[in-house]
Formats: C-alpha cells, structure tokens, sequence
C-alpha cells in the first residue's frame, strides 16, 4: 500500500504539473463553472496535492464533477494547468481494481434518443478503466 | 484544395447532418473532403495524463494516415479536433510519449507530430477565406441574428489549439457576417456548457446549458450555431424550458447560404 | 627580471574555511619569479593594504598577485595600493579564490588544490603584464534626456541646476508623461498636476533647459564625454515660437471626432489640438491624419482665425545635430494592452476599464469633468470592482512575470477617492497579496480598508460576464473559501506596467542593454543602479524597471548625481585595457569592424613600405579608438589574422595562463 506522500508524487508525475508554481492567487476556482457542484476546489487540488493530502481528494465528489472545460488551464496566471491535477487524482482511484465510477450495466437506464455517442464514450473514457 | 478528413464516430449516427452538411458546403467551395479510409473513435476527450498511452492510438494512427497520404488532416466535431489535435502537439512535443507510441505502434515511418490539423472552420478561414466565402453565397442569411457558440474544445488550451483569440473569439462571427446575418456577442460563448458530465450529473449540464442559452438569448439572438454534437444535444436537451433556443450546426446554416441545403 | 609577490586573503572564514592559504601562499613560494608570499586575514583593510605597499618596497616588487575575491569587487582598490607603492597599476593581477573556489567548493582539499592552479594561473599572466597608462578625452558639457516625464524632467533640472546645459527630447507633443494623466498621488493625495505642472514650467523656463517635444532622437554615435545625436524635430505644422496657445484654432477645427490620446480615447478632439490646458509647450499641433486640409487640401479654417499667423500646413520634419556628453534614458513605461484578457469583458464593455482610464474619469480635465460616470450610459456606478494584477506575475505568455509595484498602492487610492466622493457605492478589490513596502505606504491601505470600508477579496476573478447592462464578476473568495458573484456596475482592471516600445530602439542605438523584458540593464544591480553598462548613459525611472512617484524622483536625481560628476570633469581618463590592431598583420577585411558593438573600429588607408621597385602601398587598415573601445575582446576574437589584440588580455598572457592551468 502506498502512503499517500507516495501517491502525491505519482499524482505530480502523472498531471506533469508543478505545484510549486502556484501562487495562490485562486484565480482557477474562480473562473471554475462547477465550483459550485464541489467539495474541493481547483486551487485546493493545487494546494493539497503539493502537501500530500490525497486521502481525502480521492474521497471527494469534486473528480467526478470536473467537466474538463480547461477554463483553468487557460486563465491561470502562473501555468499551474489545475485541471490536470484533478484528472490525475482521478485516474489514481479509477486505475484501482474494482473502483470504476460508470458501469456499463448502468448506462442504458441512462441514454435518450438524441444523446450522441460522444457522451457515452467520453464518460467511460473519464469515469472507468 | 485537398483535405485527409476525420468525421468522428458521433458524425456517423447522431449527427448525420452536421457531417452531410459540411460536406455539401464543401463541394460547393471547392474544398476535396477524403474520408480516412480506416479511422477509430478518438475517445471524444483527450487524456492529459503524462502516462495515458493507449489513449492516444487511435488519434496517431488517424494522424499518420493523413501524413502518408500526404494532406493536412480535417476535422469538424469539436471533440475530435480537440483530442487529435493535442495528441499531435504531444506527438511532437514530448519525447517520452513519442517515444512510448511509436514504440508500440512499431509504424515503418517513425511519426513526430508532422500532419497539420485543421478544423472545417481554420480550413474556411484560413484556406478558402471569408471575403471568398461571401461571394458564393447566393441565399444570404439576412436579418438573422445568430450567436456563436464555441464551448471548451475549440479553443483551449490556446497555447496548444492555436485556433483563435481564446478569450475573445472571432471565427464563427466572421462565418457569420460571411453568410450575410448579424453576429451576436455574449459573454457565455466560451464558457463550459457541461456536456461531458450530463451522464454524471444533469443537473449541473442543466444549469450550465442554460446559462449559456440565456446569455445568448439576452443579447438578442435567434439561435446559437455550434461545431459540437455534444454541445447540440446538452443546449438543446438541458436548457430550462423558459431560455430554449434552435441550436443549429453551423453546416447546415452555411449550406443554407450556399444554396446547397 | 621579474621580482613578483603573492598575497592570499582569508576573507575571514570566507576563504579560508574551505582553502588552506597557508598551503597556497607556500605553492605560491615556490613559483618561479615569485619573490615574496603571504596570507593575511582581510587583504582589502587598512592594515592589509599597508602590508602589501610595505612588500612592495621592501622586496622590490615588480609585480603583485593578490589571491582573494573577484576583481569585480576589489581590482580598483589594490590597483590603487600598489600604485600607491610606485608600481604601475596594471601590474596587478587578481586570482579570484572566493567567488570561483572556496564559495563552490566544500571540500578543503579540492578547494585548496584550485587555489593553488588559480594563483599560478594569475602569476604567469602578470609576467607578461606591461605598465599601461589610461588615456585622455575631453567631455562635452551638456547633457540629453531622453523622454520628458516626471524621470526626465527631473534629471534635466537637477543638472541644470548644476550648471550645465540639458536637452530633453520627447517624442509627445508635450512634456509631463504619465503622470500628467494621473489625478492624485499616494500616498498623500496631492493633486498630481498641482506638483507636477510646477517642474514643467520651470523646465520650461529654465535657460539651460532646452526642450524638443514632438521630437525623436533617431542616432547617437561617439562615446562617453562626446556623443553626438540627430534628433528628428517631426513637422507639427504649427510654428512653435509663434504660436500662443490661444487655442482658437483648436475650437473652430471641424475635424473633432478624433480620439482623445490624453484621455485615453474616452472622448474626442479636433484635428488641430493642444494635449491640455497645461500643456509645455503650449503650442498646437495638427494630427496630419485627421486634418481635412492635409488629407484633401480643402478647409484651412485653423490658417485663417490663427492671428499669429503661426499655422505651417508645409512644415517639413527637421533634423538637428547636438553634441553631449551624458545621455540620460527615461523613456518610461505604459500599461500593457488589454486584449488577450478578455476573460475581463475589457473590449466587450466600456464599463470595464484600466486603472489609467479611471483616472482619467475622475479627473476634473478629464471627459466627465471629474464626475465618475460610467462610460456607457454616463449613471452613477453604485458597485466597483478593482481586479489587481492583471498581467503581473505571470508565468504565461500573455503577461509579464514581474510585479509592477505600483498597483496595489493605485487600487487602494482609487477605492479610497472612491468611498470619499460617493459613500453610496460599494468597492470590493480583487487581490492576491496586497504589496505596500514605502514610508506611509501600508498605513494607507489600513485606511482604506478600516476607515473608507472598501472591501479586500483575497482571490481573482476569473470572469466578468456583461449582462443586462450590468457587469456579473465571477471570483474566488479564498478566506472564505466560496465563488463570489457580485453585481457590478463597472470593472476596474490594474493592468500591468511595460516598458515604452520605444525602448528596445533607444538601447540598440546607445549600445546599453536590455533584459528579456525590455528594461533597462543596470551596471550594478546594488551598487550602481543608475547607470547602464555603457559608459555615459544613464537610467532614470520606470526605463530600469516598475517604480512610483516618489521613487522615481529620487532615482532620478540619483542620476542626474551622476551625470554632474561626469560633467564636471573636463578630461575622462579612458580604459587601457583596449584592442590594438597590429596594422602589418591586418589584411582589411572589415570583420572587427562588423563585430565591435561599439563603434569603435574604423578603417583608414595606410602608406606602407615594402620591399621592391615599387617601395611603397597603400593598404586599409584597422584604426581603434581607445576612447570608445570598452575592451569586450571580440574583435580579437574574430580577426581571422591575429592582428587584432587587447592590451592587458593579449593572446600570450591568456595562452600563459592556459599552459599554468593545465600544467
């Protein structure tokens, strides 16, 4: 089992994202159109990735909420790139066994006549492994 | 004007028209639309991760078959373009991606990144150009008034997609004033209208798409044009009832102009 | 016969923690050539100094080699010791044993053994050594200041003051800079035109003081103490000594929708305009652009109410020649440009605007006559937001990674004036640290926040979406840790500072350097902040880098300090360490001439003797002069016929010092 500042290190190397780059500013949180759908924000990714605090990231609803629309990659002053970080929490608890967000049992109950296919693949591509 | 080109899985099902369309538009301007002969879904969003490899095959493999037929290679679903065109970038940035898929695909020609990717709308403005595009519209749109919507996937990162001012856009207007109607600006039209998590959580695609909508509405227009299914679909089937507007694909409107529709 | 001493410093436990100079002074010893070694605590002290004049005479030294820190910091002072001792000053050398040894290295053994290569190194090449002697030139008692802000206007006076003549070129039709737009200063609210118009006039009115605005130096050549520079004067097609400054002209000009440059295009002026009322000179100038009888020949109403009779429709632009012998850059600065932010809404609102607008809608000159309106439908704004860094510190390629230092202090008087004239309007400020270093400085931002209730968000917005004719701010609050909307009526965006473009043009035709971000270079960051590399220019103001008022002032005077103490000499003693072109080697293939970034290699033709019928040629060769050659090297680099060298580096000490290193 990996201790979580072991987990911070391959969540850096991962996101190829230097949390030392930030400066605080909060400007990612906000500009974030799902701020409100989070328990963690952007700039507390940021924050506590660099402190090794991954435990309670992989608890939060905030990786699933993201909706990867980069607003926070463009604006950030510093080229934090915060969108990356969460998208490698993420992959950090989805890569685990058995911990799939989507399954597909659950997708038909899911889809409409008009949903493109895009919607589908997209959420597999981000939700399961 | 010869282009390699790379509908999309969505442009084959759900979104006929915005494929048919384009491809109409096309031939209508002189543009010579090659369907990649064998082309994979591009998995509709792009894998940041420095150590997602598998993800970004198919995206290369249509990336080098554009190379070896020796076109750029065009694309007209947002996300598509988005994907393709960062694994790209990767490809030609960063050596230990290159390196990790070449090594995998094993292709008899190493690929760094060489084909140039154009969205439908770089190749109007860029190859075919708008003044040139306004003489050969013989159904001017006049009096529409038609907000652009360009969302995420277009536009950002700017330092990689390079396709226009991300911040204050001006393609799909230009397009617009091309086809002889009046473009309308609101502050919503590069904001995330949450589509990719409209599985995950409507309720947060719903408000999103609607304050899009109703950004667009405010400023007065009559519908919104945009260049993604996804973005159609969540515009259309999540906005508040109260805020709806047509969301069309720009194709089809520029079909339209052409005379062609 | 070479009689050499050896003295290695202790720098306290600087060196000699890490280098055992007792070792190296023996190895030193034992150097042939070498007379006399020795190691002392602190070479550079009073004591130090006497020990090495009392060697020098007791041993008669012929030439010193002090082991210590870089000669950057201490080469002048023992060049004066050993002249002091009756040696020639060029017959020292210094082997750096701090900076490029004991500061690197942690091992003593290593350290020592380096010490010990670095102090043979300097020995060999001080054999070589000649007695060299600094030439003369003679200085030229005026000086030019280019730009005429605050910074210029500054300098010019506290030179003129001294006595000595001053130009100041600026390329407006008027004097005064930025801070002409500015409505009060930080951090005691005085009116900025009040303090400022003053030194205008007296500038003005100064008779050593003479002022080309309108105007653009386009070339300078010579060096320091004779420089001399074509200042473009640009047609203004007005004649300057008659005109009154009436300003009748300017009332009847039908041409009137032209942007308003001193208002930062919030509102309009004619064709034929004065800058402002307090302009100097207060002289008109017609916009060729806008001008109808410029641009078609017809009108010529401004020609005929002029009753001076001043109007010049076929002024031509004007070349004039001055000599000087100091150049002051004080080209100043300008807020960058705001059209890669528009996650702002800057270009989709006018009621989104930058710190200097809001300056200038808060000024009683200014288009709302100081009534702060909003630009689009001229209401009251009864909510401001102030968003601070706004292309500072930034790592992207949209902003400047600096700081601009002056716009948390602007934001904070902005917000304060604000809440003072109408109570009924909230201010919020957008900030990500409030930075207020300066004397009375941090007490003012206490007191906007404490007295004048203007509310400090410590976040960024990362959107302003413009709807219903109001301005929805999207923000992180990070102490609260919530997204903030706020209702606003108008943005307020502190755009960062940038060096005038003119800068990077300015450098290259004085030769000074310029860093990545286009200010100016400094000779020393700490210990020479006023002076540019390139002796005889010299930097004042937001040119070398963001500065405030005050701040500039005094760097400013600062300058003007140095370029009195350059002025008052009437001979410059010149470097001798310069390039000397062998002319019997030289073939005249112009490559030093091409590669000095001086200026200082010209070529003449040269009457030779050769053996013959013929017994003489001539031939092109390469003539240096001293005064400007500042001994860079490269033409000896590039002279594909080893006829160029540099006294006190010449190939043969340098290829000694080679040979010790690597024996």
């Amino acid at each position: 089992m990996q201790t979580e500042k072991e987990m911070a290190n391959d969540i850096i190397r991962r996101s190829g994202v230097n949390p030392l780059k930030c400066m605080k500013c909060g400007k990612c949180s906000g500009t974030c159109p799902a701020y409100e759908d989070m328990d963690y924000h952007p700039h507390q990714f940021v924050s506590m990735v660099q402190k090794g605090r991954i435990n309670e990231l992989l608890q939060s609803k905030s990786i699933w909420t993201c909706l990867s629309c980069f607003a926070c990659i463009e604006r950030c002053p510093r080229s934090v790139e915060p969108a990356k970080i969460i998208e490698a929490v993420r992959l950090e608890l989805i890569r685990r066994q058995g911990c799939n967000h989507l399954k597909s049992d659950a997708i038909p109950e899911l889809l409409d006549d008009k949903l493109p296919q895009q919607a589908i693949v997209s959420a597999f591509r981000k939700y399961s492994k | 004007m010869t282009f390699s080109y790379y509908p999309g899985c969505t442009l084959k099902t759900k979104a006929k028209d915005l494929d048919m369309y384009a491809r109409r538009s096309a031939q209508a301007l002189g543009i010579d639309m090659q369907e990649l002969a064998e082309w994979q879904c591009c998995g509709a969003v792009y894998p940041q991760a420095k150590d997602e490899i598998a993800t970004k095959l198919s995206s290369v493999r249509a990336l080098m078959s554009a190379r070896d037929a020796g076109h750029d290679l065009m694309t007209l679903c947002s996300a598509c373009h988005h994907v393709i065109k960062r694994v790209n970038n990767d490809m030609a940035t960063d050596t230990d991606i290159r390196m990790k898929v070449n090594n995998y695909i094993k292709p008899e020609l190493e690929y760094s990144g060489e084909t140039k990717v154009v969205h439908y709308l770089e190749v109007l403005r860029d190859y075919v150009g708008f003044d040139e595009l306004a003489k050969k519209v013989v159904n001017p749109l006049k009096g529409k008034k038609i907000a652009a919507y360009y969302g995420c996937l277009l536009l950002r990162p700017g330092s990689v997609m390079q396709f226009d001012d991300a911040e204050n856009p001006s393609i799909m207007e230009d397009l617009i004033k091309a086809m002889g109607a009046t473009p309308v600006l609101y502050a919503n039209r590069n904001e995330c209208c949450g589509g990719y998590v409209t599985l995950e959580n409507r309720p947060t695609a719903q408000r999103r798409a609607t304050s899009v909508v109703s950004s667009a509405k405010a400023a007065g227009a009559d519908c919104i044009i945009t260049a993604c299914p996804l973005c159609m679909y969540n515009l259309d089937a999540n906005c508040d009832e109260s805020q709806k507007l047509p969301i069309i694909y720009f194709t089809e409107l520029l079909a339209e102009a052409l005379g062609v529709k | 016969m070479h009689r050499i001493g050896v003295f290695v410093c202790w720098c306290g436990t600087n060196i000699a923690a890490t280098v055992d100079v007792k070792a190296v002074a023996e190895a030193a010893r034992k150097e042939p050539g070498v007379v006399f070694a020795t190691d002392y605590q602190y070479m550079c002290s009073e004591a130090g100094q006497a020990l090495i004049r009392q060697a020098i005479k007791d041993n008669a030294l012929t030439g010193v080699v002090i082991c210590s820190c870089s000669p950057r910091m201490h080469e002048a002072t023992f060049r004066k010791t050993v002249q002091a001792a009756g040696l020639n000053p060029y017959m020292l050398e210094i082997a750096n044993i701090r900076e490029q040894c004991s500061w690197i290295h942690k091992d003593i053994k290593e350290g020592t053994e380096k010490a010990i290569i670095l102090a043979r190194t300097a020995i060999a090449k001080v054999m070589l050594n000649k007695p060299l002697t600094a030439g003369e030139s003679a200085v030229t008692k005026r000086a030019l200041v280019i730009g005429g802000g605050i910074a210029g206007i500054q300098s010019a006076l506290d030179i003129a003051e001294a006595g000595y003549e001053v130009d100041i070129v600026e390329k407006q039709p008027t004097i005064g800079g930025k801070m002409t737009q500015i409505d009060k200063t930080f951090p005691t609210l005085d009116c900025a035109a009040c303090i400022l118009t003053p030194k205008m006039v007296d500038a003005a009115q100064n008779e050593k003081i003479k002022i080309f605005s309108y105007s653009q130096v386009e070339e300078v050549k010579g060096f320091v103490g004779s420089f001399k520079a074509k200042i473009r004067k640009k047609a203004r097609f007005v004649d300057e000594n008659l005109c009154t400054g009436c300003g009748d002209c300017t009332s009847k000009c039908p041409s009137k929708k032209n942007k308003n440059e001193f208002n930062l295009g919030l509102d309009n002026r004619p064709a034929i305009y004065i800058p402002f009322a307090q302009a100097v000179p207060k002289v008109a100038v017609i916009d060729a652009e806008a001008c109808i009888k410029k641009k078609t020949g017809k009108c010529g109403l401004c020609e005929k109410v002029c009753s001076a009779g001043a109007i010049k429709y076929d002024q031509q632009d004007e070349i004039i020649e001055r000599e000087y012998g100091a150049i002051v850059v004080a080209t100043g600065f300008n807020p960058i440009k705001l059209d890669k932010y528009d996650e702002y809404a800057y270009s989709q609102s006018p009621d989104v605007v930058t710190s200097l607008e809001l300056e200038r809608l808060m000024n009683a000159a200014g288009p709302t006559q100081g009534t702060l309106l909003r630009p689009s439908d001229g209401t009251h704004p009864h909510t401001i937001v102030f968003i601070q860094c706004v292309g500072s510190r930034c790592d992207d390629a949209r902003g400047k990674s600096y700081c601009s230092k002056i716009c948390c202090m602007y934001t904070a008087k902005h917000a304060m004036l604000i809440r003072e004239k109408y109570p009924d309007t909230d201010v919020h400020v957008f900030y990500i640290d409030v930075r207020t270093p300066g004397k009375n400085f941090d007490e003012f931002y206490r007191r906007a926040v404490e007295q004048y209730g203007v509310d400090y968000i410590k976040g960024m917005v990362g959107k302003v979406i413009p709807h219903d004719g109001k301005l929805l701010v999207q923000g992180s609050d990070l102490i609260s840790n919530e997204q903030v909307k706020i209702d606003a009526d108008m943005v307020v965006l502190a755009a960062a500072i940038e060096p005038d473009p003119t800068a990077r043009s300015v450098a290259t035709m004085l030769t000074a350097s310029i860093d990545t971000n286009d200010f100016f270079t400094e000779a020393h960051p700490k210990l020479r902040p006023v002076e540019s590399p390139t002796a005889g220019v010299f930097l004042s103001g937001v040119c070398q880098g963001p500065k405030d008022i005050p701040e500039t002032v005094a760097q400013a005077s600062a300058c003007a300090a140095k370029v009195i103490g350059l002025l008052a000499k009437d001979k410059l003693l010149s470097n001798p360490c310069v390039a000397r072109a062998d002319e019997s080697l030289c073939s005249g293939c112009s490559v030093c001439q091409n590669v000095c970034p001086y200026g200082a290699i010209t070529y003449e033709d040269r009457e030779f003797r050769i053996p013959g019928p013929k017994r003489s040629e001539i031939r092109r060769v390469a003539q240096v002069n001293e005064a400007v050659c500042q001994g860079c090297g490269a033409c000896t680099v590039a002279c594909p016929s080893g006829a160029m060298d540099l006294k006190g580096f010449s190939t043969k000490q340098i290829m000694a010092e080679v040979d010790a290193i690597c024996r």
